[in-house]
This record gives C-alpha cells, sequence and structure tokens, in this order.
C-alpha cells in the first residue's frame, strides 16, 4: 500500500513533542504519520525494524542555495566543480554533476541520502521566479519553497518612503501569489539598490540615494508588514556590512529594530498534534550569522564576533537564526548581496559575477575555498560552531552552511560531528590555523550536543521557525510522513569516535518521503512526489487595485512586459498554497 | 620489466576515451584480461582489444609495467591518466589528454601530441619529441590550478595556454608559443626557447617565466627590476641575457611572478 508504512523499535527524537531517544512505533497511512495501524492495515504494509537506530522527521533545510538564475550562474561559470564529481544515471536516477553547485538531480539525491525531505531556497529575486521554480519542479525527492527578495524593492521603497503602508502591504501580498513565493527575504537592506550606482550603505540611518530611505526604515517595515499580513515565517534578513570585520555591531543593532514587532503569523492549516507550541514567535529570522559577525576592525586584527550576537540573542525572545557554518574546502558564494561579491573579488582576485535585476534588487556569485591553512578561514570555521553552541536554546538556532557559501549542504555530517564532539573540534584545531584558538573562544567551550538537539537544529526548529511545523519537523500524528533513519545507536554512541557521527549522518538507513522509502544506505530507490509551497494572501481589494495602477505604470522601466511576469501555477510541481490572512 | 606492446588496429572516426591505458591498470594482468578493458566511443563502452592487438602480460606492479603504443594515435585520448608510476612509450602521435593528471613515472611521445598534454599533473615525467597544441600543463577549463609537480618537455612548438594557473613544477618548450603562455600562474617554472606572441605571464601572482626568443606583443602589468645572465633553475640552463620584470601589477593581488626575457631578442623593451 502505497504511503503506509510501520516503523518498528528504534530510538525517536522528536523535539516538537519533547520525545528524546525513546524506543517507540512510528506508523505513516497514506503519507501521514497516525497514532497506529488498523490489523487490515498492518497485513500488507511495509515494516521497517529501527531497532538500535535513531530515528527523527525528515530534515528540514530552511536556508540553501539550490535554485534559480544565481545557482545556475555558478554552475555556468565553475566548469571546474563538475568533471570530478559527477554521478551516472541509474535506471530509476538521472545523471548529475557538480560539488560545491550540483545540477538539480544531483542536489535532490544528496539531500535526500542525507535524510532531508524540506528545503527551502534562500533567495528568490522575483524576476527570477520563473527559473527559480523551473529548477525547483525538477530537483526530485524534496518538497520546496522560496523567499522572495524584497529588501531593495523600487515600489516596497517608494510606498515606504511616501508612508503608504496599505499599497506596500497589498504589493508584498501581490508579489508572493504572482511568483509563487512563501516569505520575505531581505538582503542588504537598502544597500544593494546603492550598488546600482557603485556605492553601499554602511550605517543603519543611512539613507540610499534617489529612494532616501535607510536600512532601519526597511527593516522595521517589512517586520510590520510581515505580521499585519500574517506571513507564516518572520522576515529573513540578510544584513548590512556582510563580510567586513566589525559587521557584528551592524548586525546586533539590526534585530533590535524589530524587539517590539509581535509576530502574528495566520494560516488556515490543519497542525500536526505536538506538545510544544509549534507556532513561532519571533519576529525577525537572521541568516548565515557566522558572515555577519566578523569582529575587529581590518583583516589584521580580524576576530570572531559572534559573542555579540549570541548574548543578544541569549537575552531576547524575538530573534532566531540560522549558522551558516564553514567546514572547510570547496564552496561557492552566491548570495543577492552584489557589493559583498566585489569585496571578496577585490580580495581574492577570482572569477566573479554581478547581475543587477532591474527595479528589484541585484546578485553576485565567486567561487571559493576555505583553507585550513589560512587564517581567516580558520576563525570562520570556529565562528559558525560557535554560534550554535553559545546559544543555550537550541529553539533559536538553526544548522546550516548556507550553502553552497560556507560549503555545500553535503557537509552538514561534519558539522554535526563538531557540535556533538568537543574531540572533533579540538583534532581540528590542530590542523587549522592558530588564530582559530587565538581569536575566537570556541577552545575553551566544551558544550556537546546530543542527538536531540541535533534533531532540534537540523529539523524542527528549521520547520516552527518558517512555520511548517504544521506537517514538516515533527513526528505528531497528522504530520506528513517524513521519517530519517540513521544507523546510529544512541546507546553505543561514543562521541569521541567522531568518525562514526559523521558516517551514521552521511547515508540515512532508510528516508522515507510520505510514507515510501525513497533511499536507502546512500541510495535512491524510489522518486516520490514533491509539493511547493507558497504563500496565498488575502488583502483588501481597493488597494490592490490602486497599488497594481501604481506598479503597471512603473512597468515601463522593466524589459518583460507586464504579462510575462506572473509565474502560472503549470511552473511548479503541485502547487500547493497556504491560505494566508491577512489584517483587515 | 615486463613490456606490453599495443598496436592499433581499430577504427579511430570516433575518438576513444582510453583512461584505462596506464601502467597502473596493466600491472598484474595477463594480454587477454588487458584486452577485456573497457573504453569509450563515443555512447558505447567497448573493450580495449577492438582497437588494439595486445601482446605481453602488465608488469607485478605499475613501477614494472611499459606500456609500447606501436603506432599512430592522435584519436585515442586520456592515455597515461593518473599513472602513478611506470612507463608508456608511445612510438607515434598522441591524441589529446595524454598524461593529464599523472602523479609519478614516465611518458615519452616520439611523434607530435594534441591538446591538453599533462593537465594538472602533479609528478612524473613527460617528454614529447614533435609538437605539441593548446593546454600544455594547464588547469581544466574554469579551474585556475593547473600543473602542480613534475616535469613536462616539449622538443618542438606548442599554442596557447602553455602552463595556465601552474602551481609547481616544470615545462620546458623547445621552440615557440602563442597566446597566454603562464596565464595566472602562482608558482612553477615555465621556460620557451623559441617565440612568444602576447599575454605572457597575465595575471601571475608568483612562479617564473623565461622567454628566449621574442615576445611579439608584451603584457602591459610588468616592471623591469634587473638584468641578469645566464639563468640556471636547477638542472635547467639558459644562456644568454635576460630582463627580469615582476608583475603582474595589473590585477588587485599584485602579483610577485617574475618574467625573464632575453635582451637580444627584446631590443624595444
Amino acid at each position: 500500500m502505497a504511503g503506509t508504512i510501520a516503523i518498528k523499535n528504534g530510538y525517536v527524537y522528536d523535539p516538537l513533542n519533547d520525545i528524546n531517544g525513546e524506543m517507540m512505533d512510528i506508523f505513516i497511512k497514506d503519507g501521514k504519520v497516525v497514532t497506529e495501524l488498523s490489523g487490515a492495515d498492518m497485513k500488507d504494509v511495509k515494516e521497517i525494524d529501527a531497532k538500535g537506530k535513531t530515528v527523527m522527521p525528515g530534515g528540514v533545510d530552511s536556508h540553501s542555495h539550490v535554485a534559480g538564475a544565481k545557482v545556475n550562474v555558478g554552475r555556468m561559470m565553475r566548469p571546474e566543480d563538475h568533471y570530478k564529481h559527477y554521478q551516472k544515471k541509474t535506471p530509476l536516477t538521472h545523471s548529475g554533476c557538480g560539488y560545491s553547485v550540483p545540477s538539480v538531480y544531483l542536489g535532490g539525491y544528496e539531500y535526500s541520502k542525507m535524510g532531508y525531505t524540506t528545503v527551502f531556497e534562500a533567495a528568490v529575486p522575483p524576476m527570477e521566479a520563473r527559473h527559480t521554480h523551473e529548477e525547483m519542479r525538477s530537483t526530485p525527492m524534496l518538497d520546496m519553497g522560496g523567499y522572495l527578495v524584497l529588501g531593495n524593492n523600487w515600489f516596497l521603497m517608494r510606498y515606504l518612503k511616501e508612508g503608504d503602508v496599505d499599497k506596500a502591504a497589498a504589493y508584498i501580498a501581490w508579489m508572493m501569489r504572482t511568483h509563487k513565493t512563501y516569505g520575505i527575504k531581505c538582503v542588504n537592506p537598502a544597500g544593494v539598490e546603492n550598488w546600482g550606482w557603485g556605492e553601499n550603505v554602511s550605517a543603519l540611518d543611512q539613507a540610499n540615494i534617489h529612494f532616501e530611505v535607510t536600512p532601519e526604515d526597511m527593516i522595521k517595515s517589512l517586520t510590520e508588514l510581515n505580521e499585519k499580513l500574517g506571513i507564516p515565517m518572520p522576515v529573513h534578513l540578510h544584513a548590512n556590512n556582510l563580510g567586513h570585520p566589525g559587521c557584528w555591531e551592524i548586525t546586533r543593532d539590526s534585530l533590535k529594530i524589530p524587539k517590539n514587532v509581535k509576530a502574528k503569523p495566520n494560516t488556515d492549516v490543519e497542525w500536526a498534534e505536538t506538545k510544544k507550541n509549534a507556532k513561532r514567535h519571533e519576529s525577525v529570522y537572521l541568516t548565515h550569522c557566522q558572515f555577519n559577525a566578523f569582529g575587529g576592525t581590518s583583516w589584521r586584527d580580524f576576530e570572531s564576533g559572534i559573542k555579540g550576537i549570541t548574548d543578544y540573542v541569549n537575552s531576547n525572545d524575538h530573534v532566531v537564526f540560522d549558522s551558516g557554518c564553514v567546514p572547510f574546502g570547496d564552496a561557492t558564494v552566491m548570495t543577492g548581496d552584489g557589493p559583498a561579491i566585489h569585496d571578496l573579488y577585490m580580495l581574492t582576485g577570482h572569477k566573479w559575477s554581478n547581475t543587477d535585476v532591474e527595479c528589484e534588487c541585484g546578485s553576485g556569485v565567486l567561487p571559493f575555498e576555505y583553507l585550513k591553512g589560512n587564517p581567516v578561514h580558520s576563525v570562520q570555521w570556529a565562528m559558525g560552531l560557535e554560534s550554535l553552541l553559545y546559544v543555550k536554546d537550541a529553539w533559536k538556532t538553526i544548522m546550516t552552511t548556507d550553502s553552497p557559501n560556507g560549503g555545500p549542504f553535503t557537509k552538514y555530517p561534519l558539522i554535526i560531528a563538531w557540535l556533538m564532539s568537543n574531540k572533533a573540534r579540538q583534532d581540528t584545531f590542530d590542523e587549522c590555523h592558530k588564530w582559530a584558538q587565538d581569536r575566537t573562544d570556541l577552545a575553551a567551550e566544551t558544550r556537546e550536543m546530543d542527538l536531540f538537539e541535533i534533531a532540534t537544529i537540523t529539523r524542527a526548529n528549521p520547520a516552527r521557525t518558517i512555520g511548517m511545523s504544521y506537517r514538516k519537523g515533527t513526528l505528531g500524528v497528522g504530520a506528513d510522513g517524513d521519517v530519517a533513519i540513521y544507523d546510529i545507536d544512541p546507546k553505543k554512541l561514543e562521541v569521541n569516535d567522531y568518525e562514526s557521527i559523521v558516517r551514521g549522518f552521511e547515508n540515512t538507513a532508510y528516508t522515507v518521503k510520505a510514507g515510501e522509502v525513497v533511499s536507502q544506505m546512500g541510495e535512491i530507490v524510489a522518486i516520490p512526489e514533491k509539493n511547493t509551497f507558497y504563500s496565498d494572501i488575502a488583502t483588501d481589494a481597493d488597494d490592490e487595485k490602486s497599488m497594481l495602477a501604481d506598479v503597471k505604470k512603473w512597468f515601463k522601466y522593466y524589459t518583460i512586459g507586464f504579462d510575462r511576469y506572473p509565474t502560472p501555477d503549470k511552473y511548479l510541481a503541485n502547487p500547493t498554497p497556504i491560505q494566508v490572512n491577512a489584517e483587515k | 620489466m615486463a613490456d606490453v606492446i599495443l598496436k592499433p588496429i581499430g577504427n579511430f572516426d570516433l575518438t576513444v576515451e582510453a583512461e584505462v591505458v596506464t601502467p597502473d591498470n596493466f600491472a598484474g594482468k595477463s594480454a587477454d584480461d588487458i584486452g577485456k578493458l573497457l573504453v569509450w566511443q563515443g555512447p558505447e563502452e567497448l573493450p580495449l582489444a577492438d582497437f588494439f592487438s595486445v601482446e605481453g602480460n602488465g608488469g607485478s606492479s605499475a613501477e614494472d609495467t611499459t606500456i609500447i603504443i606501436d603506432g599512430e594515435i592522435p584519436r585515442v585520448k586520456r592515455i597515461g591518466q593518473e599513472m602513478t608510476g611506470g612507463k608508456v612509450l608511445i612510438k607515434g602521435s598522441a591524441g589529446m589528454h595524454v598524461g593529464s593528471g599523472m602523479l609519478g613515472g614516465e611518458i615519452i611521445v616520439e611523434g607530435d601530441a594534441e591538446s591538453w598534454a599533462g593537465m594538472e599533473m602533479k609528478g612524473g615525467s613527460i617528454h614529447i619529441k614533435g609538437d605539441t597544441k593548446d593546454h600544455v600543463g594547464c588547469a581544466y577549463r574554469g579551474s585556475w590550478k593547473g600543473m602542480s609537480g613534475g616535469r613536462i618537455t616539449i622538443d618542438g612548438n606548442a599554442v596557447s595556454q602553455v602552463g595556465g594557473g601552474l602551481v609547481g613544477g616544470e615545462i620546458i618548450i623547445g621552440g615557440s608559443v602563442k597566446h597566454f603562455c603562464g596565464i595566472r600562474i602562482s608558482g612553477g617554472l615555465i621556460v620557451v626557447k623559441g617565440n612568444a606572441v602576447r599575454t605572457v605571464g597575465a595575471e601571475m601572482t608568483g612562479g617564473t617565466i623565461v622567454v628566449g626568443g621574442c615576445i611579439e606583443r608584451f603584457t602591459p602589468g610588468f616592471e623591469m627590476v634587473d638584468v641578469e645572465s645566464d639563468l640556471k633553475f636547477n638542472d635547467i640552463e639558459c644562456p644568454g641575457e635576460y630582463k627580469k620584470f615582476t608583475g603582474d601589477y595589473a590585477i588587485p593581488q599584485k602579483g610577485k611572478g617574475t618574467l625573464y626575457v632575453s635582451c637580444n631578442n627584446n631590443e624595444c623593451l
């Protein structure tokens, strides 16, 4: 029977239900978690013996660059990323290639082998939404969605300058629906627009050219609008000055701006059963904390500024962040922050690409290699881990590499090993530049995460943060039947033997998606159906009408016609709108 | 020492991907087993015996194995790819990618070689007695890290992109080269005894290039620092007077590469 399965006797970790390694059975019927299966169902059901294994909800990556124009530029400009890393086709799977920027098929397979079932694309420029959806549609194995880049959008900046909040809200709602995207991404607010004129902004109160809005205006307004609209996730913020020594201060100050904005996600969905409150209460979701928390004043006195951020996060409850860890090795830096890429080019001299996305945003791409012998890279490695270890409450953090910026997502098992094993960290200190010890406090940190915390920062919390925990990131009754079964026996786990942690998380014993085994011991065994989520926000019809009149008038500045702008449903695999109720 | 003699007998209308032809793969195999190794030709995977007659068994190890290719194989690619030891002697001309990524051992080509000879090689030696084409010891397309060790000697001419992205090792060209010789190198040594057309050492950040002939159009980002005579790099000798330049200063990294150019053949510099 398709989508029906019994997973017996595994050690289950379901943080949203406070289940911490209890031996129990998980039943899935027709793709959803159920309390039990009837005798008739049990007769011909597939049964998995998970004895001595770790059972978690399917992994959820809430920030990864996997689809769209800049990801594809990363592929096009990096043939050297492909020819040594490839996979032949099988009767079931496509061929694929690419190490740091894999082709869509390979990317889907590799996520699935690690037990991930849900991945959200971190940045969708509105004009590139069609392209992004085409790639997401072709990425197998994963349920997906994407965040719309709005931090430098001309229409929004104009409405906010004029104080026209209702039209701004109507615009965001219309844009989400038009481009079939899920939440608001805000990249270097007000700064990327300036980059069109060869400049940037460097302070929260610095107004940009022509529109005369400040980063503070953008963060304040977008976070308020986000809650007015009832969007499932908080505003996803990539702060200003990213990648500059000393940028931790502007990041902390940016996080202060939405302190008093109250989270009001308002969606018409049925929630899976969870003991913990599965709804978010945060008004801002900071991304790749590591890149936003550089200390010092120059590359000479460069140091970790992570404490400045984590101290703030520890004492405030309106912030959640993902880490942006650096696992060393090959990476491809890609971001909507065009000027940050230019700075990296000046630093490295490497090949680079920049794009101005007309009236909307920008982007840039540059290949990068993080070296253990490099002082700055070694500090960045330590900083990513610091960010996750210093925040006491795992419900405020999410583990990512900002793939492929810090490194490809395929290195997640290594990050997990460093988080779970102090010995793994100490052994890496021996191999990398001494700045990792001298310029950070990681060497003195003895915290070792357990499997419950790992489950929290790799599935439960990413899902909760973006408002997907109504069906993802938990094994509560009613949730999607997405399960990762790792060949790790928690009773015998010896964290000093960290190689075994890496091996355990590299390939699942079984990845189950919607009740079907899709990957087994590193091999793809089935290609499941996939869903694409987006926010369908209802707003005032009159506001929408007058807003659309503005948009049509300004569309003369676009290189495409207005009718070609929206992304039709057919670009999405199983379009799954989430009904969002805006404040009236 | 065991000799395995391959004689081309097949149809090479479509190029053949022969990365299995290395002393490492032949070691410990009989002539029959060697003939059964698979190579790609277009969309098909076919046994090596379809293309070559095989005579002699492999030695006990790569070091013990010599492969002699008795004929012209300009359309057989990747001979000696990633070999770690032993010897390959090609009595005629070789196809693309001969010795690419090789780690050790020796390859001798008595005729010419196609492009990409010794691409990204890390050790060992390649000696091409005739001419070769583009990308000798170069980085793969898109990569900026080329050959990192070993030595490539070309008795004749090479064309463009010689030693592109060179990190280490030595390339000695007896004849002339054309464009982008030593582009983006960060280490190693390139000696061109003949002439070059243009963009020698463009964007170099380290390493050394010597041009014994004339550079038709000199790269602009270099600064002359000295004149030196009778250069010697271990066993490689470059007699005569050379103008010494450093660069390339045209890129943000402000390179620390060294470029020697013959005084006699470049009076205008």
